[in-house]
């Protein structure tokens, strides 16, 4: 058993790789390692991977229906047996609405990952590749978005595309992409002048080619830990215009709007507002500490700071 | 002292004003277009992407003259390159548009609630940088410490926890059940009538008119909201500054200062402090420029009667020339902090100054 | 003679995950008020043996030795305190690169002075005063100006004069100079050499000159230990270097080059692992 493990850990750690996936899975293994030596990156990966089983199994899960409420009977009850985490003013069980909720964080935060990374990827690439005026153009352009306050540019776009979870994310990858396009020029930079793309472009290659095949993959490491570590930053975004009223519409159990919803009886009834904000607090605090779990691993360099 | 210089001082100094022209020049383009750049999104935002941007700004039940006339005021029967540069123009003039909440010149209603909201976010910003710089020094001094660690999960709460929440706890808990602090607002309503402002700035205003009531009532106030906002940015602080001080504290001067018989507290405060004070400048004005922008949520729980609100207010108004002047205000601030911070930079680095 | 420092079976260790690592091992010498030069290569422990003696051991490294005297101080049972009080004071060190090793947003007056007031009660008309002598002392035309300068704003040798008016300033017995000229222009080196010499013939100082380079140790010092992985291989008086016996002094004198000599094949230097031992 253990001599099995050990030459399975010698053929991840060979020094000659036969084969690329050979290469590949013994890097993932080193980064593997280095990741679950840190205890706390490893909490936050738990937090998350829950997250997704509650959002994957929500209908399962939740003992009450999210939507609908005992009006007459369970209004406003105290967490206990039942309802553990008590009850709003609508006698909607809190802990189901929360789980359903979990569906809502996810989907924005996979949205503007999915939306603002590729942009900035992507114009980060060109500009760093291309460079002269292209290059002067696009990082003008980004740092005009980088000098806004992205939670004003963010309340603005969807003030002018009226409320909702749909303009709330486009309004977040709006304001997200030009970080990435900064650190992606960044990356892109160090490699231009490589020898091994010089021997791509001496080969023939297009720079259309050298830049999606050669030069985005190399960018791509630092950009998830960029995106994983600002995730927190756009849960908090997204739960503050919920919060505003100008994310998710009632009654979707957005857990920011839950917040907003539960303010009016934050006297008597604190439960009803503070659950939803312990929700968000620990996902962020699970992104957080996922994505310097990360840039650890992942970036020998930084993780000396 | 070295050769070129003593040999060829004419031709030296007239490259470095030649030089440091340029730099200014480049830098006044930057500050140009990113001003440029930021009226052009507000008018993008403005009167681009609403379907009706008449209906936008005067809202659903005006009548049909109301609609023509700001229709024309507008310029909206231009075309699009006119229209901005009537809205440019009117920009750089201060002028935003009326308020359909409040009936006035947004500029006016900026005028009125900026103060309450720089004077939030300066307290906010003196309290995070007042922690938040000794933890950073601890916890790299002390690294891998129980302190370290505690500073650092400390930290991360702060980059992860919805501050409009953690507003309504604090408020529930100092102000309903402890009552340490007063509740929402920025001043008592007995005070209210009686108090008349100077700067704008309350607490600064009551110490000129030497009322201490006043004062303490004021204090009572800005406490909560201001400690909320100075704990996230103790919590950026306290990170940035504990990597800057390791990053100082392995250079070779450190060395050198230990090898002159200097105490361990001269060496981490007066000497890797003092280079890491460098950066660190950078870091609390863009904390500065951060709590002007978490003051939107932090001022909508808090009532407390600044921008943030304001906007917030006009926002849920459909009060598009308010909500578009007050992002544009903001973003002025902002521009207007990142290049304070790239002179103070510029003074603290003796590298960076030219004699 | 008396000893001015006594140094016997030193030994300097770090512990780190994958195992203890001795960087030096059993090191033994004394000095008097003489100019003693420590050669090796890099890691052969000269350097670990130069910062022991100072105090400077990085904190996670464990220092034992038979005696460690210091002019009748046991170093080894001095306090924290007490070491401070004598680094700077008593004992100073010249570090390598003026360009790192001066603390880059002080001026340079300020950073002589320090030294002064870390150690003795001086007012600031008198402390200043003093470092403009230190200055005048290293040679520096017009220590006014340069007092008031920051350390950007100095060329290499100068800057390296500053660091070493700034750590004689108070006067110490043992200066240990770690290699001084290494990141200086070949021109500038020679010049900072005798600025150094001067003043350590003056004061009447005892000086450990720590470096790589044999020959410049051999035509500077009065006496030369030569190291090898954390040992001390040979020792002996600078003027009958010719005659080391040690393969590994040897090695080193055959790396000189000489004009007009037939270099084919290059010499290699050899390392045994017996010599470790």
């Amino acid at each position: 058993m253990s001599e099995t493990a050990m030459t399975r850990r010698e053929w991840l750690l060979t020094d000659r790789p036969q084969s690329r996936l050979q290469a590949r899975l013994g890097r993932a293994y080193v980064a593997w390692r280095r990741f679950t030596a840190n205890r706390l990156a490893v909490i936050g990966l738990a937090i998350i991977l829950g997250l997704i089983v509650l959002a994957v199994f929500a209908p399962v899960l939740a003992p009450h229906s999210p939507y609908v409420g005992d009006l007459a009977n369970a209004r406003l009850m105290t967490p206990g047996p039942g309802h553990w985490l008590g009850t709003d003013d609508q006698g909607r069980d809190i802990l189901s609405r929360l789980i359903y909720g979990s569906r809502l964080t996810l989907q924005v935060v996979v949205l503007v990952a999915v939306i603002a990374a590729p942009i900035g990827l992507l114009v980060g690439t060109v500009a760093g590749y291309a460079g002269g005026w292209v290059d002067a153009v696009l990082m003008r352009i980004t740092d005009i978005f980088l000098a806004f306050p992205k939670l004003v540019l963010a309340l603005a776009f969807v003030a002018a595309l009226g409320p909702g979870i749909g303009n709330a994310i486009i309004a977040i990858a709006i304001t997200s992409w030009p970080p990435y396009a900064r650190i992606a020029r960044a990356e892109t930079l160090t490699v231009r002048n490589s020898d091994y793309i010089l021997a791509v472009r001496l080969m023939g290659a297009s720079p259309w080619r050298i830049v999606l095949r050669h030069i985005m993959p190399l960018c791509i490491s630092s950009l998830i830990v960029r995106v994983t570590l600002d995730m927190a930053g756009i849960i908090l975004t997204a739960a503050g215009l919920g919060f505003l009223g100008l994310g998710a519409q009632p009654p979707l159990p957005e857990w920011g709007a839950m917040i907003a919803s539960g303010r009016r009886f934050i006297l008597d009834q604190w439960w009803v507002a503070a659950m939803p904000g312990f929700a968000i607090l620990i996902v962020s605090l699970g992104f957080n500490l996922l994505g310097d779990g990360l840039r650890d691993a992942l970036d020998p360099r930084g993780s000396g700071q | 002292m070295s050769m070129s210089e003593t040999q060829r001082p004419a031709g030296r100094a007239n490259r470095r004003a030649r030089a440091r022209l340029k730099a200014v020049a480049g830098f006044l383009l930057v500050v140009a277009t990113t001003y440029l750049g930021l009226v052009a999104v507000t008018f993008f935002i403005g009167r681009v992407v609403p379907i009706d941007p008449v209906l936008a700004i005067v809202g659903d039940r005006a009548p049909a003259r109301v609609v023509e006339r700001v229709r024309l005021e507008m310029g909206l029967d231009l075309p699009y390159y006119q229209q901005f540069w009537l809205y440019l123009k009117g920009v750089l003039q201060g002028n935003f548009g009326t308020s359909v909440l409040t009936t006035n010149p947004v500029m006016t209603d900026i005028r009125r609630v900026f103060p309450a909201t720089m004077e939030l976010a300066t307290v906010g910003t003196v309290i995070g940088a007042v922690i938040g710089i000794p933890l950073g020094v601890l916890a790299a001094v002390r690294r891998g410490s129980v302190a370290d660690q505690v500073v650092r999960i400390v930290g991360l709460i702060g980059y992860s926890v919805p501050i409009f929440w953690l507003g309504l706890l604090a408020l529930l808990v100092f102000y309903a059940r402890l009552g340490w602090t007063s509740g929402p607002g920025r001043i008592d309503v007995v005070f209210e009538y009686t108090f008349t402002p100077i700067t704008g700035f309350y607490l600064l205003d009551a110490i000129l008119a030497r009322d201490w009531a006043v004062f303490r009532d004021v204090l009572s106030h800005i406490i909560l909201p201001a400690s909320l906002l100075g704990y996230f940015s103790m919590a950026y602080v306290s990170r940035m500054t504990r990597s800057f001080m390791l990053n100082e504290l392995g250079q070779e001067y450190i060395v050198a200062a230990r090898a002159k018989g200097l105490s361990e507290t001269r060496i981490i405060w007066g000497h890797a402090l003092r280079n890491a004070a460098v950066p660190l400048v950078t870091v609390i004005a863009l904390s500065y420029a951060g709590l002007l922008e978490g003051s939107v949520l932090t001022e909508t729980v808090f009532a407390w009667p600044g921008l943030g609100l304001y906007i917030t207010n006009s926002l849920q108004n459909a009060d598009m020339n308010a909500v578009l002047g007050g992002t544009i205000v903001i973003g002025s601030v902002f521009i207007a902090i990142n290049l304070l911070s790239d002179v103070l930079y510029r003074m603290l680095d003796p590298r960076t100054r030219t004699r | 003679m008396s000893a001015l420092l006594t140094v016997e079976d030193l030994r300097v260790t770090f512990p780190t995950r994958t195992g203890i690592i001795e960087a030096v091992r059993g090191v033994s010498f004394t000095l008097g008020r003489e100019r003693l030069g420590i050669v090796g290569e890099s890691g052969s422990g000269k350097s670990q043996t130069g910062r022991a003696i100072m105090g400077l051991t990085p904190e996670h490294g464990v220092i034992t030795a038979k005696r460690l005297d210091f002019n009748g101080i046991d170093l080894l049972k001095a306090s924290k305190a007490e070491r401070r009080a004598l680094r700077g004071k008593r004992i100073a060190m010249v570090l390598q690169d003026p360009k790192y090793s001066l603390n880059p947003v002080m001026t340079i007056g300020r950073q002589i002075v320090e030294t002064l007031r870390a150690h003795e009660p001086v007012s600031k008309a008198e402390a200043r005063r003093r470092a403009l002598d230190m200055l005048a002392a290293v040679q520096i035309r017009d220590p006014e100006r340069v007092f008031d300068l920051y350390p950007h704003e100095v060329s290499g040798g100068m800057g390296q004069r500053v660091m070493i008016a700034m750590m004689l300033v108070a006067g110490p017995e043992l200066l240990i100079a770690d290699e001084p000229t290494s990141a200086l222009d070949v021109t500038v080196q020679l010049e900072v050499l005798a600025i150094l010499n001067r003043l350590v013939a003056e004061r009447g100082m005892g000086l450990i000159f720590i470096s790589h380079d044999l020959r410049l140790v051999s035509s500077f010092c009065d006496r030369v230990i030569v190291m090898y992985a954390g040992r001390i291989v040979e020792e002996l008086p600078a003027a009958r270097l010719a005659e080391a016996e040690h393969p590994y002094t040897r090695g080193l004198l055959n790396c000189m080059p000489e004009i007009g000599a037939d270099r084919h094949p290059l010499p290699v230097l050899e390392r045994k692992a017996e010599w470790k031992e």
